[in-house]
C-alpha cells in the first residue's frame, strides 16, 4: 500500500469578495504543512489563523456540524460542489484527496439566487423562502399519535426517507448548469406527496413551491443530472420527475391555485 | 384562463411545453424519414411519394400549419428557457468540471436547436418554396446534393439533430414525470437509439444522392 505522506503543501486560488456590492477577485494563498487527515474546512481552519496572524483578512465560510449533516458547508472547490469526492460534503471532504503541490481553486455556490455575502459565505436564504411556501404539513399539534396508526408501505416509507436525506446545502443549485433548485424543491414536496400526512396539502404545496423557485431566480430545470452527481445525500432526479407529476396533477386536476 | 397562463410561465409548465411539442417532432422526423427512405428505390417512387402526400390537399396544410405552431411554441419557449438560465448563473465558475451527469448533448441543446432552426429555413427554401413546375421534385434533390458542400451541410445538421433528440427524447419523459427504475435505463439507451436512427437516417441519404450523383 502506498504510504500517504503525513503533510502537503497547496496553493489556494480562493475568492475573496468583501461583501456582496463590491467586486470579488481570485487571491492566490500558498499554504504550508497541511495534515492530510484534516478536513477541507480544518484546512481552512489552519489557513486563517496563519492568515490572521499576518494581519491579514481571514477566508469567511460557512459551516456547522462538521460531520456532513447539517448543510451549511459549501463552497465549488476545483470546479466541483463540495468538491472532487462523491456523496460528501464540503466538511467530510479530507485532505488526503489532494496531492502535495496542487493548486486548489475554491469558489462560492454560484447563482443568481444566491448572493455572496463575504468571500465563501453565499446567501441561501432562497431556499428558505421556498421552504416556507409550502416545505410542511399543517398539522395541530397535540398528543403523539399512536405509531402504526396510519400504515406506510415500507418501500414507501425508504422513498420518503430517501427524498427526506435532503440536507439544503444547495449543491444541487451550484452544480446545475442552469442553476435550478429543482431537485431541493423535488426532495421536499416528495418526501411529503408520498406520505398520507402529506397528501391533503399536496397540491397548494407543489404550486406554491415551484412558484416561490421561480420567483427567486433559479433557473429551470434542463435534465443535465449534474445535481443528482453533486449531490452530498445522493437524491436521485426521480424526485424531479415525481415533483413534475405532483405539479401537472395539481395544475390540471385540483382545485389548488 | 389564469390557471393555463400560471402553468405555462412556471418552469416545469415551460419545461412540459418543451416536451410535448419536442416529442410531436420527434413523431414528425419519424415520418419523414419513411418517406425519405422511398430515395433508395429511385426517383420514381420519390416522385410518387411525394405526389400522394400533395394530393392530401387541405389535410397537408392543416398538418402544416399544426407543424409551424409547434415550430413557434417549441422556439420561443426554448429562447425563454435558454435566456432565464443564463441569467440565473450571474457569475461563471472559474473552473467548472462535469459532476458526471452532463454530456455534450444536453450542454448543447440551446445551440443545436438554433443550428436546427436555421437548417429548417434553408431546408425549406431549398426544396419545399421552390419553383416546380418545370422539374420534378426528385430532379431539385438530386440536382442540389451533386454539391459536395450541400452534401456536408446536411451531413453536419444531421449530427446535430441527432445530438439534439439524444437528449430530448428521454428528457421529454423525465419532464412528463415519467421516470421509474423499471425503464428509465432502457429510456435512456433508447434515446441513444432514437438519436442514431435519426442521424443515421438522415444522414446516408445526402452521401446517397451524392454518390449517384
Amino acid at each position: 500500500m502506498k504510504k500517504l505522506p503525513k503533510t502537503i503543501n497547496l496553493t489556494l486560488k480562493v475568492w475573496r469578495q468583501q461583501q456582496s456590492e463590491k467586486k470579488g477577485h481570485f487571491e492566490n494563498i500558498a499554504t504550508q504543512n497541511i495534515a492530510v487527515h484534516m478536513s477541507f474546512i480544518e484546512m481552512l481552519d489552519s489557513v486563517n489563523e496563519q492568515l490572521t496572524l499576518e494581519g491579514k483578512d481571514p477566508i469567511a465560510f460557512d459551516n456547522d456540524c462538521r460531520e456532513g449533516i447539517c448543510g451549511t458547508c459549501g463552497a465549488v472547490v476545483d470546479g466541483r460542489a463540495h468538491g472532487p469526492q462523491k456523496a460528501t460534503t464540503l466538511c467530510q471532504l479530507h485532505m488526503r484527496q489532494f496531492s502535495d503541490g496542487d493548486t486548489i481553486v475554491v469558489e462560492p455556490f454560484r447563482a443568481r439566487a444566491f448572493k455572496v455575502v463575504k468571500d465563501l459565505v453565499v446567501d441561501r436564504s432562497s431556499l428558505d423562502k421556498i421552504m416556507a411556501a409550502g416545505g410542511y404539513i399543517s398539522a395541530n399539534t397535540g398528543g403523539a399519535p399512536d405509531g402504526n396508526a396510519i400504515p406506510i408501505a415500507q418501500e414507501i416509507a425508504e422513498k420518503a426517507m430517501d427524498a427526506a436525506a435532503c440536507i439544503g446545502c444547495g449543491a444541487c443549485v451550484a452544480a446545475c448548469p442552469s442553476a435550478s433548485a429543482m431537485l431541493f424543491v423535488s426532495g421536499k414536496v416528495s418526501q411529503l406527496a408520498l406520505l398520507p400526512q402529506g397528501r391533503p396539502e399536496a397540491a397548494r404545496r407543489a404550486l406554491n413551491m415551484v412558484k416561490t423557485m421561480d420567483t427567486c431566480g433559479f433557473g429551470n430545470c434542463s435534465n443535465h443530472r449534474e445535481c443528482e452527481n453533486a449531490c452530498p445525500k445522493e437524491l436521485s432526479i426521480i424526485n424531479i420527475a415525481r415533483l413534475n407529476r405532483e405539479y401537472l396533477k395539481a395544475s390540471f386536476f385540483s382545485d389548488a391555485t | 384562463m389564469s390557471w393555463l397562463i400560471q402553468i405555462f410561465s412556471s418552469s416545469v409548465g415551460k419545461k412540459l411545453l418543451m416536451a410535448v411539442t419536442g416529442l410531436c417532432f420527434i413523431g414528425f422526423l419519424a415520418a419523414h424519414l419513411a418517406g425519405n427512405l422511398s430515395l433508395y428505390a429511385g426517383g420514381a417512387a420519390f416522385n410518387a411519394y411525394a405526389e400522394k402526400l400533395h394530393s392530401l390537399g387541405p389535410i397537408l396544410v392543416v398538418f402544416e400549419l399544426g407543424l409551424l405552431a409547434l415550430a413557434l411554441i417549441h422556439v420561443i419557449t426554448g429562447i425563454t428557457l435558454f435566456v432565464q438560465n443564463y441569467k440565473a448563473r450571474s457569475v461563471p465558475y472559474e473552473k467548472d468540471k462535469a459532476a458526471g451527469g452532463r454530456t455534450l448533448s444536453s450542454l448543447t441543446m440551446p445551440y443545436t436547436g438554433f443550428i436546427i432552426l436555421g437548417f429548417i429555413v434553408f431546408h425549406l427554401i431549398n426544396f419545399s418554396f421552390v419553383d416546380k413546375s418545370d422539374r420534378t421534385i426528385f430532379e431539385i434533390v438530386r440536382a442540389a446534393f451533386v454539391n459536395p458542400i450541400y452534401m456536408i451541410i446536411y451531413l453536419v445538421v444531421m449530427i446535430i439533430v441527432a445530438l439534439h433528440v439524444r437528449h430530448g427524447f428521454w428528457s421529454a419523459f423525465q419532464t412528463l414525470g415519467v421516470n421509474h427504475p423499471k425503464y428509465m435505463p432502457a429510456l435512456m439507451v433508447l434515446s441513444v437509439i432514437v438519436g442514431l436512427i435519426i442521424g443515421l437516417g438522415f444522414g446516408l441519404l445526402p452521401i446517397y444522392l451524392w454518390t449517384i450523383g
